[in-house]
């Protein structure tokens, strides 16, 4: 009998931030927690819009599966009437109240979700193989281009994808479900060298 | 790898995708003025056919949207996918 104390499961719960300080940067894919967020889940009709664009300080993106990004914040297109808002390193307060007051009176939905998933970002030349190996989606180039991004699944969690740069992915993820999602994108990246 | 062709999102695995029934039944716009018999109907019956089947799906792992196709229940063939309100396009019977 080990003299670790019984948790119902037979695997370690191994705290995120752990797991992130353990691992290292690989030539094929390397792995990086992104810092905390400010997210917003935005659904709205015409008329909300433009001025949600607005209070944001970019246009949300009309296209399915595209994502608008200016300074540090970003837009990403997620249904034909929502988008999830980010803004990394900012408080959500004060940007639910500036969205708040620019859509007073039109019909809308604003959330705060900040707090239920993480980043995490993949990155190298091997980083489409490496997600490949729980996502079934087409992520080449010329199916999956720089500037898009969807919700999908990664094994059997669901991830928000989008892909900055030719080798830069970053995944939202639900919080419960990261290290899950951390512990299998470090077995498929381990193959890649 | 089943590839759905969602009215928004375009091609995606069918692992994306939740079956929603089958598709087009209008709830009753009095359903008080139905029998106990119309009533049932309208819950449980389903036409269950062999061959062009349209039902509802969403695609929840997407855009979370709800979309109608029509599919083989034979073949499992997806025929045609068309967004919700849109009414049924014309297909081929289906042999029987």
């Amino acid at each position: 009998m080990s003299d670790t104390p019984n948790t119902g499961t037979p695997y370690p719960i191994v705290p995120l931030e752990a797991l992130a300080a353990a691992s290292r940067p690989g030539v094929g894919a390397s792995l990086r927690l992104l810092p905390a967020a400010a997210r917003l889940a935005f659904r709205g009709r015409e008329a909300a819009i433009g001025p949600a664009g607005a209070a944001f300080g970019l246009e949300l993106p009309r296209t399915a599966c595209r994502f608008a990004a200016a300074g540090t914040r970003a837009a990403l297109w997620l249904g034909p009437d929502e988008w999830i808002l980010l803004a990394p390193g900012e408080s959500p307060a004060p940007l639910v109240e500036t969205l708040e007051a620019a859509l007073a009176g039109l019909p809308h939905a604003l959330v705060d979700v900040s707090s239920r998933s993480v980043g995490i970002e993949v990155s190298g030349p091997r980083a489409a193989f490496v997600l490949n190996q729980g996502c079934p989606l087409d992520l080449a180039l010329e199916a999956f281009p720089v500037g898009m991004c969807t919700r999908t699944v990664f094994a059997k969690a669901e991830i928000v994808l989008r892909r900055t740069a030719t080798d830069i992915f970053l995944i939202d993820v639900w919080r419960s479900f990261a290290p899950y999602i951390w512990q299998l994108l470090e077995e498929a990246r381990r193959g890649t060298g | 790898m089943l590839l759905i062709d969602c009215p928004y999102c375009g091609l995606r695995p069918e692992i994306e995708f939740r079956y929603g029934g089958e598709a087009h039944i209008a709830r009753p716009a009095d359903p008080s003025a139905l029998s106990d018999q119309e009533w049932a109907d309208f819950l449980y019956a389903r036409t269950n056919p062999k061959g062009k089947h349209a039902e509802r799906w969403r695609h929840i792992h997407g855009c979370g949207r709800y979309f109608n196709a029509v599919r083989d229940t034979v073949s499992d063939f997806f025929v045609t996918t068309y967004r919700t309100g849109e009414s049924r396009p014309e297909t081929e019977e289906s042999a029987r």
